[in-house]
Order: structure tokens, then C-alpha cells, then sequence
């Protein structure tokens, strides 16, 4: 598409098709606009506008709070926990699914879609009789493994596509060139797979950072730092405190996801590809 | 094999020689990859399905308030209780109500992208698109419930604007009013609508750039206006676009439970069902009963998307 003529042989778009697209961006960032002016607000307990005046001093108050340290320490033990599960099976799954066709293997795929097409909350209910079925404890691991379920479909579904526009002829030549398989995965695989590894792992570990539906199932008595918010939200008094929160919870997820967006970002011509 | 080939196959070798059986052996290499993801999704993921499907058909007691094992199809008929068919009726109205608005609202965002940007313009819509899509689910529902509140920025817009009495006005209208924006459906489809909205951009984008330039040039040598082109050509080609983003907004608003909490007037959605059923009340079997719901009609809808070719513009 890099040489589409549709820009140059048309006009400039209409006027009107600029304003909405436009609009729409706008529309799209209002709402983080908002929340990073208000972190600075220095009305207590509610949310007029215009706003009253500008202050640090809510940063100072969230820093010296335990239970945001706390719930931020859970939430990215958690993430790194889901993320590492989801690498290791999501990019197994890939290796199978990527080209071979055997029995069973469109199952498979409708399979692996299921946690993204179907609503947080089913996941969540499931594992969560499951996880009373089997008296497991509620608490870390359930949080983790619930979040390894949706993590893993974002693994899987970057390496496939990136194994996908991989040639296979890349590993015939490795292997007719005296390499043996686990050389092959290492030298000729790996590499090719790296960025979108990297890549899916970092939208896993955004996506479980950010999880709530799933984790109010699976969570007991631990919070993570979106159950915390939610919390917080009944509670008029902390104002100040959430809204510091939240706009560095959005400032800190758009650093991992622009870092994503850079590695993906020009793979349609892997090397090797003969389009 | 030579009794040669054989003895050079020294202690080394052995890592090497099972590797190439197993490349050799592919099914065997199959299963040893299949098994662990398939473990851990079959057995965690869909056999948690399963069982609380299972579950939806056990028995409970409303004055033990206890869950016995003996089956019953109790659960599937209070679905269609007056307050339960309400809770599918006004969650399923929302989500179709979202869908097509997020559909309207993207359309001309997703077409001015695919069409008139380039480079570094693409790139620079591309991250202003994915940026609020990833960013914080509960930090997006949290600022609209600062930007409706009142005395907030919406209400301080209107009234600067003098638009106060058409406000009154819509939120006297009966579904879409409330008695102020946060508390009426007014704003939970505006917020629903926001977050959901860049699922509906992204296929839609992808599907338009998936448009040979050489049919528009043939459409338009052929004689067609721009506007027939529009209608006849790219229209039905993005559609498959349209379908696809629809799956993620329907989906997505059909299992939600925390922004129907948050912004909104009360009566409950599916997902807030599910979660008090099985929270505070403890039916398990009404609960699992209700998530079968949103399992069915989202079935539905994706094998509905499937004949329409929604899949091949994923």
C-alpha cells in the first residue's frame, strides 16, 4: 500500500470527511485530557470545571499511600507472571498452527479466539467455579492464570501471523545446510520471531496490567491496581489520590504500547519474503 | 545406515539425533508442542467452561440458599422471567445501540486514514488510535464520570453554550434521559461508544487498504461519479470491515458490567446479573444460566459474521 495512488490522484479529502476524522481523534483524547488536568487540581472532593488552581501536592500525598505501592507491586507481579505463561504457550501453540494442516486444526484456532470473543465476565465465572471446585485459594496465582487465558491469545496471535509471512523455505535451507532442529528454532526461527515476541509480550503484560472484569472473579482479597480504582471510585473523599493515579497509570501503559507499536512497525517485509 | 554412520553418532549426537527425529517425525514434534498449550486451554480454560455449564443445571434452594447437584432446566426458565428477559432485552439494546454508533462514528475516521494519509501522517493517526484503545479501561470510565458529573466540564459546555433547556429536554425523553447525564442512558452509550470505538476504526481501516486502487481507477473510467463509486465499490468492500469491528463492540458491551455500574441509571445488565447472582446471592446455577446468554448470541452473531466474510478482514 506504500505506493497507493489514492492519495495523490485524488484531491485533498473533503472538508467534511476532515472534520470528522478529525473530530474523532479529538473525541478520542478528550477524555486522557481530562484526566491529566485534573491530577493537578486543587479541589478536594469534587469535579467542577473550570478548575480551581494547580498543585503538586496530590502527587506528594499518592506517593506516601501503601496500598498504591501495594496494589501496583501486585498488579506487575502479575503481569510478568501472565506474560511469561502466555510467551511459552502462546508461541508453541504458533509453531503448530503457523502452517501445518492436520485434523482438528480450524477447532483449534476457534479455540484460541474464544477469551477475546468471548465476554470478560464468562471467563471469569468459569475460573472461578473452577477454581472453588478444586479449593484452590483465591489470591495470586488464580489472578495470574486467569490472565495468562487472554494473554496467550496476544502472543499467539502476533507470532502466527509473523511465522505466517516467515517463507518456509528459510528452514529448509537451514536444515539442508547441516543445521539440526533445535539449531534451526535457534538461529533461523528465533530471530525472525523476536520483535513479534517482544511485541506480543508487551501487549500481554499492558492488557494484564490493565485487566478488571476477569480479576474481580478471580481475585479474593487481593487488588490489583484496576480493582483499586474501582474501589476508589466509592470513595469521594480520596479524589485528589485516584485522579494522580490514573493519569500516571495512563502516561505509564502509553510508553510499553508506543515501544509495541515501534517494533511491529514495518514487519510486512520480513526478510526472505518474497512479496 | 552404514555400522559407520552409526558408530560416529557419538555421545554429542544424541541432542542432535532426537532433534532430527523429531523434525523428521513431525507428528511427533506436533504433540510434544501441542500438549502443554493444549493442557493448560483444554483442561483450565474450556474445562471451566464446561463445568460451569454444568453447574447452570444444578438446583438451588431460595430458602437454604444452597446449590444441590440434581438437575433442572429451573435456571434456563427464569431467563425468561419479565425482570430477566428485561435484563437481555435492555443489555442486548445497548450493545446494538453502541454497535452502530461506534460503526457511524468510525467510518469516516477509519476512510479518511486508509485513503488520505500517508507515511508519516498514517503513522502519526495509527498511534493517536491505539493510544486511548490501550490505554486504561477503568481510567477511561473513571474520567467520563468526571467530564458528565455536575458542575462538570459537559455541564459547564452547555450552559456556556446556552443549551441548558435542550439538555432538559433530552433527558426527559423516556430510555435515552435520566435525571442528569451521569445517571441517565444517555451517557452510559456515550461512554460505552468511546470505549469501544477504536475496535471499530482498526478493521475498518484495514479493510479499505485492502482496496486495489485499480478498481477505483476502473470504476471511474467506466464513468461512475465519485459518490457511485463510493456506494457501489468501496462500501460493500469495507463491509467486511464493519462486520468484523461490530463483533468487538457488540461483544464487548454485552459482557461488561463495569461502566453500566458506574454511568447510568440503575437496572442491571447481563454482566452485573451474573455478578450478583453468583456474589452476593450465591446462585450459582442463575448465574451460569445467564452467561449462556451472551455465549448464544454471540455464537450467533459470529457465525452470522463468518458468512458475511468478517473474518477474512481481521
Amino acid at each position: 500500500m506504500r505506493s497507493d495512488p489514492a492519495a495523490a490522484s485524488g484531491p485533498r479529502a473533503p472538508w467534511w470527511l476532515r472534520l470528522l476524522a478529525w473530530g474523532g481523534l479529538v473525541f478520542l483524547h478528550f477524555p486522557i485530557v481530562v484526566v491529566c488536568l485534573y491530577a493537578f487540581n486543587t479541589e478536594e472532593s469534587a469535579f467542577s470545571f473550570p478548575l480551581q488552581g494547580f498543585t503538586l501536592r496530590w502527587f506528594q500525598v499518592a506517593a506516601e499511600r501503601e496500598d498504591i505501592l501495594e496494589a501496583i507491586g501486585l498488579s506487575l507481579r502479575v503481569a510478568l507472571a501472565a506474560t511469561a505463561m502466555a510467551l511459552v504457550l502462546g508461541t508453541m501453540a504458533a509453531l503448530v498452527l503457523a502452517r501445518r494442516q492436520f485434523l482438528g486444526r480450524e477447532a483449534l484456532t476457534l479455540m484460541f479466539a474464544l477469551p477475546i470473543a468471548l465476554p470478560g465476565i464468562i471467563t471469569g465465572i468459569a475460573l472461578l467455579s473452577a477454581f472453588k471446585l478444586s479449593e484452590l485459594p483465591l489470591g495470586f496465582w488464580t489472578i495470574a492464570a486467569g490472565h495468562a487465558t487472554f494473554c496467550l491469545v496476544v502472543v499467539y496471535n502476533n507470532v502466527v501471523a509473523r511465522l505466517r509471512r516467515m517463507p518456509g523455505s528459510l528452514v529448509e535451507a537451514s536444515m539442508d545446510l547441516g543445521a539440526d532442529g533445535l539449531q534451526t528454532f535457534r538461529h533461523v526461527l528465533l530471530p525472525q520471531m523476536a520483535t513479534a515476541l517482544l511485541a506480543g509480550g508487551i501487549l500481554a503484560f499492558a492488557l494484564s496490567f490493565d485487566e478488571i472484569i476477569v480479576t474481580t472473579f478471580t481475585a479474593g482479597h487481593e487488588r490489583t491496581l484496576p480493582i483499586w480504582m474501582l474501589n476508589q471510585l466509592g470513595r469521594p473523599r480520596d479524589v485528589p489520590v485516584t485522579n494522580v493515579v490514573a493519569m500516571l497509570v495512563m502516561v505509564i501503559t502509553a510508553i510499553p504500547l508506543l515501544l509495541a507499536w515501534r517494533l511491529t512497525r514495518g514487519t510486512e517485509h520480513v526478510a526472505g519474503s518474497s512479496k | 545406515m552404514t555400522s559407520a554412520h552409526a558408530g560416529a553418532t557419538t555421545h554429542a549426537g544424541v541432542g542432535r539425533s532426537i532433534s532430527n527425529l523429531l523434525y523428521r517425525r513431525s507428528t511427533l514434534r506436533l504433540l510434544l508442542l501441542l500438549t502443554p498449550p493444549l493442557l493448560w486451554f483444554g483442561v483450565v480454560y474450556l474445562g471451566s467452561l464446561l463445568a460451569m455449564l454444568a453447574q447452570s443445571f444444578y438446583t438451588f434452594d431460595d430458602f437454604t440458599m444452597e446449590v444441590t447437584r440434581e438437575l433442572t432446566w429451573a435456571s434456563y426458565k427464569a431467563l425468561f422471567d419479565d425482570a430477566n428477559a428485561d435484563i437481555v432485552l435492555r443489555t442486548v439494546g445497548m450493545a446494538a445501540a453502541v454497535t452502530i454508533a461506534s460503526g457511524v462514528l468510525a467510518f469516516p475516521i477509519a476512510y479518511y486514514v486508509a485513503r488520505y494519509t500517508e507515511g508519516l501522517s498514517k503513522g502519526l493517526f495509527y498511534v493517536a488510535i491505539m493510544l486511548p484503545m490501550w490505554a486504561s479501561y477503568i481510567v477511561k470510565a473513571y474520567a467520563w464520570t468526571v467530564i458528565l458529573t455536575k458542575g462538570g466540564i459537559v455541564y459547564w459546555l452547555i450552559t456556556r453554550l446556552g443549551l441548558g433547556g435542550a439538555l432538559e429536554w433530552v433527558l426527559e425523553l423516556p430510555y435515552v434521559g435520566g435525571t442528569s447525564l451521569s445517571t441517565s442512558n444517555l451517557g452510559r452509550f456515550l461512554v460505552f461508544t468511546y470505549v469501544w470505538l477504536p475496535f471499530m476504526i482498526l478493521p475498518i481501516q484495514a479493510a479499505i487498504e485492502r482496496v486495489p486502487p485499480q478498481l477505483l481507477q476502473a470504476s471511474a473510467d467506466l464513468g461512475a461519479r465519485p459518490a457511485q463509486t463510493f456506494r457501489t465499490v468501496i462500501l460493500p468492500l469495507a463491509f467486511p470491515g464493519v462486520v468484523a469491528g461490530s463483533i468487538f463492540t457488540f461483544s464487548l458491551t454485552l459482557g461488561d458490567y463495569i461502566i453500566p455500574q458506574l454511568v447510568g441509571p440503575p437496572g442491571l445488565f447481563i454482566g452485573s446479573m451474573v455478578y450478583t447472582q453468583q456474589g452476593s446471592i450465591g446462585n450459582l446455577p442463575m448465574a451460569a444460566a445467564f452467561t449462556v446468554v451472551p455465549i448464544v448470541i454471540v455464537g450467533l452473531y459470529l457465525s452470522l459474521a463468518r458468512r458475511l466474510g468478517a473474518f477474512d478482514a481481521l
